[in-house]
């Protein structure tokens, strides 16, 4: 059998490599601290992402990260700083579109095969190193510098500072709207705020795990996070600890291999969801979750028991016997 | 609020500056078409007014506005004798009952809680004392028993009930319901109601409440607003709630039925959105 060519052995092999591991963890230390500080930015950032529900603005943002760091590229400036511009912009963009889900979602999707067709046009037009292309969607065989890490850090510093600062508001006006904003809360200003973190974690995330996989990171854990609690700080916790461990765990794994983190990132994310949903499937079927409810009397008011079963049907605000009463003129 | 306020003289008209809702030849109209014009009111502490109207005559945009969300086309408005953003953080507001995604991440007890701190920036550092207020909140509406259960996961009923303890926990000098008995069962309908009803009589506050339904209310109701094409009639409930009144709002005839101490309004023309039926069970 041709097919029983792939030597199984072989490709465990370069998947999996601890040869000379604690040498390479020193060598490489940079790369597990930036996974950590992505780890803290992705776990805390996704929960808000999960909350407005703009998974599909991530992606969104994702691409055109891609095209601005495809750019820089091209005219041979620092490649970090184009992801930044391409996706702050982009979440600029969309942040001042309105971005409520709903019609936010077909912007994003106008927007999202611009960008990535953008990144693939500077990419052609490139002719340097073509794994530097290809890290760019997929992330990056280790190697961050320090220069790389400074300025992730920084980065990190100023997301999770402006999310100390608004993190009631966000959490209302992103759970509750309506009332938040009958509370007076700046919804506008909150939505544009939270779209720049998000435009800089993104940005962030795109070096590590590349472009297309950025949802591994931003979504996933808070998915996971959710999927076990209602509670908000349980599930900011929990979410920050899913991320890291796919972060931590996806370039410890990563380290001695020559494939790109990013694999190993979303395996383990999703291996995590998967356990999560499982745990969730199981409370609800032992119910855990429900609670005896308490019994509703529909008669201890008023007097006629045709009159409640009236209202009852009035709930949309009408009556449907034609012929119990006066009817309807029609309007002059 | 820091002037001390006159105990409350719910029937009068109320002239006097003490008012908590303001508005002064306030006009609301949508290009060409006006929902509301002329409208003079004062809502004194401790009142209680019904918002009334078909769809369309401008019973939300009236909340609305209210809430600072919507300007006046002309006329002004005062809430607590100031702009309605500025009054926002004294407004407790209970809108219409709708469903949570499933999976949002909050549990009763943090939905109360988002009305005592919510606003507020930076993060809770005394989680402590906004545990026990929210304690109190809840125990106030009867939701103690799902404290803890997922907002997802509660009937329409406890929602309501945790909307009202969220309301209330900006200690309101008027509280603004929207349509908030509609999709309730009866028993719930009457629960949210007297909840109401009774921060009214603790505090003192006033409550505007919007509703195309005024039976639930009725008994608790002072005043009405009824808002028609393109006009209005305020007073009580006995004043506004007759034949010849909404006839001639309406411009067509209308009765108004009491049966059973339920109140039931009949052809009465909807003024923009049509319903099928021939008949409508008031306001």
């Amino acid at each position: 059998m041709s097919l029983a060519a792939i030597d199984w052995n072989s490709l465990f092999g370069s998947v999996f490599v601890f040869d000379n591991y604690g040498e390479l963890l020193s060598l490489l230390r940079n790369s597990v601290w930036a996974g950590a500080v992505l780890g803290l930015v992705g776990g805390l950032v996704g929960t808000f992402v999960m909350m407005r529900d703009l998974a599909f603005s991530v992606h969104g943002i994702a691409e055109l990260s891609f095209a601005g760091a495809a750019a820089a590229l091209l005219i041979g400036a620092d490649v970090v700083t184009g992801s930044l511009v391409g996706s702050v912009l982009a979440a600029l963009i969309m942040g001042f579109m309105g971005l409520r889900a709903r019609e936010g979602n077909s912007f994003v999707g106008v927007l999202m095969p611009f960008g990535l067709g953008l990144g693939i046009l500077f990419l052609s037009l490139y002719e340097g190193r073509s794994s530097n292309k290809f890290s760019l969607l997929t992330g990056q065989i280790v190697s961050v510098s320090s220069l790389q890490l400074t300025s992730m850090i920084v980065l990190s510093v100023v997301v999770l500072a402006t999310l100390l600062v608004v993190w009631r508001p966000l959490t209302f006006a992103s759970t509750d709207p309506l009332v938040a904003q009958a509370r007076g809360l700046p919804m506008r200003s909150l939505a544009i705020v939270f779209m720049v973190v998000l435009g800089i974690s993104v940005a962030m995330s795109v070096q590590i795990v590349g472009a297309l996989l950025v949802l591994a990171l931003l979504i996933t854990p808070a998915a996971a996070a959710m999927n076990l609690t209602s509670s908000p700080a349980r599930t900011v916790v929990l979410s920050v600890v899913f991320a890291e461990l796919a972060m931590v765990g996806g370039i410890l794994l990563a380290l001695g291999g020559n494939v790109p983190i990013s694999p190993y990132v979303t395996t383990i994310s999703f291996a995590v969801w998967l356990v999560s949903r499982c745990v969730r499937a199981v409370r609800e079927r032992s119910s855990s979750y429900r609670r005896t409810t308490t019994p509703r009397s529909t008669t201890t008011l008023g007097t006629g028991g045709a009159v409640q079963n009236r209202t009852r049907t009035a709930a949309g605000s009408t009556l449907s016997e034609a012929g119990s009463g006066p009817s309807r003129s029609p309007s002059p | 609020m820091n002037a001390p306020e006159p105990a409350p003289e719910v029937t009068t008209r109320s002239g006097a500056d003490d008012a908590v809702v303001r508005l002064r030849d306030a006009r609301l109209a949508f290009g060409d078409r006006a929902l509301w014009s002329g409208l003079d009111l004062g809502v004194a502490p401790g009142e209680y007014l019904a918002v009334l109207g078909s769809n369309g005559t401008g019973k939300t945009s009236f909340l609305r506005v209210l809430l600072g969300l919507l300007p006046l086309t002309s006329g002004t408005v005062r809430v607590n004798g100031t702009r309605p953003r500025a009054a926002a953080a004294r407004v407790g507001y209970v809108p219409q009952q709708r469903g949570f995604p499933a999976r949002t991440p909050l549990r009763a007890r943090d939905l109360v809680a988002q009305g005592v701190d919510g606003h507020r920036w930076g993060i809770r550092l005394h989680p402590r004392r906004v545990h026990r207020t929210v304690d109190e909140l809840l125990e106030r509406v009867g939701a103690t028993d799902y404290a803890d259960a997922p907002v997802g996961v509660l009937s329409g009923g406890e929602q309501q009930r945790l909307r009202v303890a969220q309301a209330l926990a900006a200690d309101p000098t008027l509280v603004l319901c929207d349509e908030a008995l509609l999709s309730l069962d009866l028993h719930h309908q009457h629960v949210v109601s007297e909840l109401v009803h009774e921060q009214r009589e603790r505090s003192g506050c006033a409550v505007v409440f919007v509703t195309h339904d005024v039976n639930p209310i009725i008994e608790h109701v002072d005043r009405i607003l009824y808002l028609a094409n393109g006009s209005f009639r305020i007073g009580t409930p006995d004043q506004v709630l007759r034949s010849d009144v909404l006839s001639e709002l309406y411009g067509t005839r209308i009765e108004v039925l009491r049966s059973n101490g339920r109140i039931l309004v009949a052809g009465r023309p909807d003024s923009s959105h049509h319903t099928d039926s021939p008949e409508e069970l008031i306001p």
